[in-house]
């Protein structure tokens, strides 16, 4: 069975200095079939498809297409074999437009190659992007300008105009609303249609059994199986990613809800969100709700100082702060996970201690010098506690897989001891163990007496977690509900404009 | 999605604004400072200084040329002064022993060679461009007194003649290098090669994954400062009749400062052949009325350097 597939790739290993990343996996897929790859934070699910995509090359092991061997040593040899990817992290070129960043490598040219078609390109640019039914965007914008989720489009964009004959998806819906995800989902309908294999990595275990044909569990390097959806559920493939049973997935405790910790009223700011008023309990865990798009960022980003408001007041434990600052707002007792950790989260360049220990230096200041002893065993913790792989706090963060490095980027606001805690999207791309001690983590900083503002898309998340639902729309709070109101319908409903 | 997509059309706006406030505070500080030339000095708008004025901006000019070409790809040459005074020295040296083509193609070439080992050094073997020309600026320098200590005179007479000449009231470098100035603007933005270059300093390994070679384009970027720079050697070399071995010292700032008044971006992600020859234009006229007006080189140094600051601090990258 396996003799005839389209990609085999056998007694693949790769090691980054000292890690194993992959130990002689064995995969294979065919053409017209949707292969989901799922596996823990650092299994090697994106160092599998990054050397089947020419981006990084093995150690051992040998790639086959159609049974001929091929080598594909770099993106250029990938491409040519019609293997396109569309990676964890954006490689785009952010001051460069959407039709060029769409066509990089493959500008339409004229007379001898060496001269770029303008006129051709953006029309190409614009038929990829209609066939597509991502509309909206105007391709002689620079990509920068464009809102995450739309940047994510451009990269499916890119890999698509490629035609390939492997689409390889890493973790394509963790920046894309419901909307944008039911586009790409029928996106990957078509392609397999035309006889395209498509791989998907998803640590969202509901979209894998939506969309995939057949699924791949990866640990630690290794392949634990694959398997079709009808004939597992969840908690089997859960139980073969982590290799034990997960307990409850949401361990929301009763909230012990205390005196008001923060209270905004009136926020508004120019173009970004307008007359935004609630208030946050000691001990409550607040989810706030929307689409893609309706100023959830801007809110939390202004509560934070990082874009002081226009207009509106927020307090304190009752107290009236002016917060023009970050470093106000830290010392006021508010800590923000921002929701694009490459961006504004972490120093890629610097190890796992400098990231985590970065917003609370003072505090292990002594007369100017760092207790260094003091520091790293505070980090140590947060290391243990998150389950931070690997544990090595010496690590570049650079070196991290991406959940790992969501998790650095959550220690470090963990150890700020802040009142308020908002939390921007604090899951995005963390696989389910983790996911689950992320969740006891924040009932237990709640049951401590922390306010938590939990910004997410994941509705199970929003649901699971909030003692109170807020919904915005357009830059508006357009709802509110309470633990025993919200249900998915309702919420979306609320975020669409289509409840009042 | 209004309200983002209101959000970001105000950031466009603002962004293309700030932009603007930034050029035209350029564009005022310009016409300022011709509306002062043209009422101060009588001498300004005559033909005579005009035309120096142009021949003075040649070597900046030709060089800023290839310093925009290097910061485009996130790089920086440091290299250029020496390798203006390698293809000055080469150029008047050999045309003693070779034919004078002969002479300026080795000149060229030699500059084009020092591109290559930049090019090579910093795209494979990925040591910093900062650390790479610094290197090769003192490097070059001592090939240049090795060569020769003592100034050398051009013998050929038509090197003076046709390179150092004029076109009716046109001096022929300076038409060169208003010819190079639209063959760059075509070349980063028609030609395939240029847009890889472009990128390349906004996400190099963005570019590598679309199967690009980057190595090549670096490697390609360097080479065409070192032409650029040997050329403007050669030019200055049949301007002044003589080729110092000293010539050349600190052109690379004034050639960054061109490039950065022009918008260009050190590190990378923007920057352009229009924008740098305004830069280039600028730094040129207000070195000529500095002149006119007899004010110590001092001064001109430090205006210089007050400038450099506010162009970059007006194009600083936003937050
Ligand atoms: N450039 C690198 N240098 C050193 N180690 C690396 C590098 N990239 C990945 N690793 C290590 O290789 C292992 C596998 O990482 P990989 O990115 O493939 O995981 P993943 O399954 O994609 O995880 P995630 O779900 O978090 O994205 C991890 O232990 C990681 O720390
Ligand atoms: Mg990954």
């Amino acid at each position: 069975m396996s003799k005839c597939e389209y990609l085999l790739m056998q007694g693949i290993s790769k090691s980054y200095d000292g890690t194993q990343a992959l130990r002689g996996v064995t995969f294979s897929a065919d053409l017209g079939e949707v292969h989901a790859l799922v596996g823990e934070n650092g299994a090697g699910k994106s160092t599998l498809i990054k050397i089947l995509s020419g981006a990084v090359r093995h150690d051992t092991g040998q790639i086959l297409l159609e049974g001929k061997p091929v080598s594909l040593d770099s993106p250029l040899h990938a491409h040519r074999a019609g293997i396109r990817a569309v990676y964890q992290e954006f490689s785009l070129v952010p001051h460069l437009s959407v039709t060029e960043n769409i066509l990089l490598g493959q500008m339409p040219r004229r007379r001898f190659h060496w001269w770029v078609d303008w006129a051709a390109a953006h029309r190409q640019a614009q038929a990829i992007l209609d066939e597509l039914g991502f509309t909206g965007i105007d391709v002689r914008t620079p990509v920068s300008q464009l809102s995450v989720s739309y940047q994510q489009m451009v990269e499916i964009a890119k890999a698509v105009a490629g035609r390939p004959r492997i689409l390889i998806l890493d973790e394509p819906s963790a920046v894309l609303s419901q909307e944008e995800l039911k586009r790409l989902f029928a996106l990957m309908k078509q392609l397999k249609a035309a006889s395209t294999l498509i791989l998907y990595i998803s640590h969202r275990l509901n979209e894998v059994f939506e969309v995939a044909d057949r699924i791949t569990v990866l640990k630690d390097g290794e392949i634990v199986g694959t398997v079709r959806p009808q004939d597992t559920d969840e908690g089997q493939l859960i139980r073969m990613m982590v290799g034990r049973t997960l307990g409850e997935f949401y361990p929301k405790r009763e909230a012990k809800i205390g005196g008001e910790v923060l209270a905004v009223r009136g926020l508004s700011r120019e173009g970004a969100f307008t007359d935004i008023t609630f208030s946050l309990a000691h001990g409550e865990i607040l989810g706030l709700f929307g689409l893609v798009g309706s100023g959830r960022t801007q809110v939390a980003r202004s509560i934070f100082g990082a874009e002081p408001p226009d207009a509106g007041e927020i307090r304190l434990e009752g107290k009236l702060v002016r917060l023009r600052s970050p470093r106000e707002a830290l010392q006021a007792g508010i800590a923000l996970l921002t929701e694009d950790r490459k961006r504004d989260g972490l120093v890629l360049s610097c190890s796992i201690r400098d990231n985590i220990s970065l917003a609370t230096l003072p505090q292990v200041t002594r007369w100017g010098f760092l207790d260094i002893g003091r520091m790293d065993a505070r980090v140590q913790r947060q290391v243990q506690d998150l389950a931070i792989r690997p544990p090595q706090i010496n690590r570049l963060v650079r070196q991290l897989s991406g959940g790992n490095q969501q998790k650095v980027a959550l220690a470090k606001w963990l150890l700020t001891q802040a009142k308020v805690l908002i939390l921007d999207e604090p899951t995005r791309g963390v696989d389910v163990a983790t996911k689950v001690d992320i969740y006891r983590i924040m009932s237990d900083l709640a049951d401590q007496g922390m306010g938590i503002l939990l910004i997410s898309s994941e509705l199970p998340e929003i649901l699971g977690m909030s003692d109170r639902v807020l919904v915005m729309r357009e830059g508006r709070l357009v709802g509110e509900f309470s633990r025993a109101q919200a249900s998915e319908e309702r919420l979306l409903a609320c975020a669409a404009g289509l409840l009042q | 999605m209004n309200v983002t997509l209101s959000v970001q059309i105000s950031q466009r706006l603002f962004a293309r604004l700030r932009r603007r406030w930034a050029d035209y505070g350029f564009m005022a500080a310009f016409v300022i400072l011709i509306l002062i030339a043209a009422s101060f000095s009588d001498v300004f708008f005559t033909q005579r200084n005009i035309s120096n004025l142009f021949r003075q901006i040649v070597t900046n000019g030709l060089i800023s040329l290839g310093m925009l070409t290097v910061i485009l790809t996130g790089g920086i040459d440091l290299s250029v002064g020496s390798i203006v005074a390698l293809s000055a020295i080469l150029s008047s040296g050999l045309q003693q022993q070779v034919p004078l083509p002969l002479a300026i193609l080795a000149a060229l070439m030699a500059g084009g060679l020092v591109g290559i080992v930049n090019g090579v050094l910093v795209a494979r073997f990925r040591l910093a461009p900062f650390i790479v020309t610094l290197a090769t600026l003192g490097a070059v320098r001592g090939v240049v007194y090795v060569y020769s200590e003592t100034p050398q005179t051009p013998t050929d007479p038509a090197f003076r003649a046709i390179l150092g000449g004029f076109i009716g009231p046109v001096p022929v470098a300076a038409a060169i290098m208003l010819i190079c100035f639209p063959l760059v603007w075509v070349f980063l933005n028609r030609m395939a090669a240029g847009r890889a270059i472009v990128a390349i300093g906004g996400n190099q390994e963005a570019v590598r994954l679309a199967g690009i070679d980057v190595s090549r384009h670096i490697i390609l970027a360097y080479v065409i400062s070192g032409f650029f720079s040997a050329t403007a050697g050669i030019l200055l070399a049949a301007r002044l009749g003589i080729a110092q071995p000293s010539v050349g010292a600190g052109y690379e700032l004034d050639a960054i400062a061109a490039c950065v008044i022009g918008g260009a971006v050190l590190g990378g992600g923007g920057g352009g052949a229009i924008g740098t020859f305004g830069g280039v234009f600028t730094l040129g006229l207000i070195d000529n009325l500095l002149n006119m007006f007899n004010v110590q080189t001092y001064y001109q140094q430090i205006l210089k350097g007050l400038i450099i600051l506010f162009a970059v601090l007006a194009r600083r990258k936003e937050q």
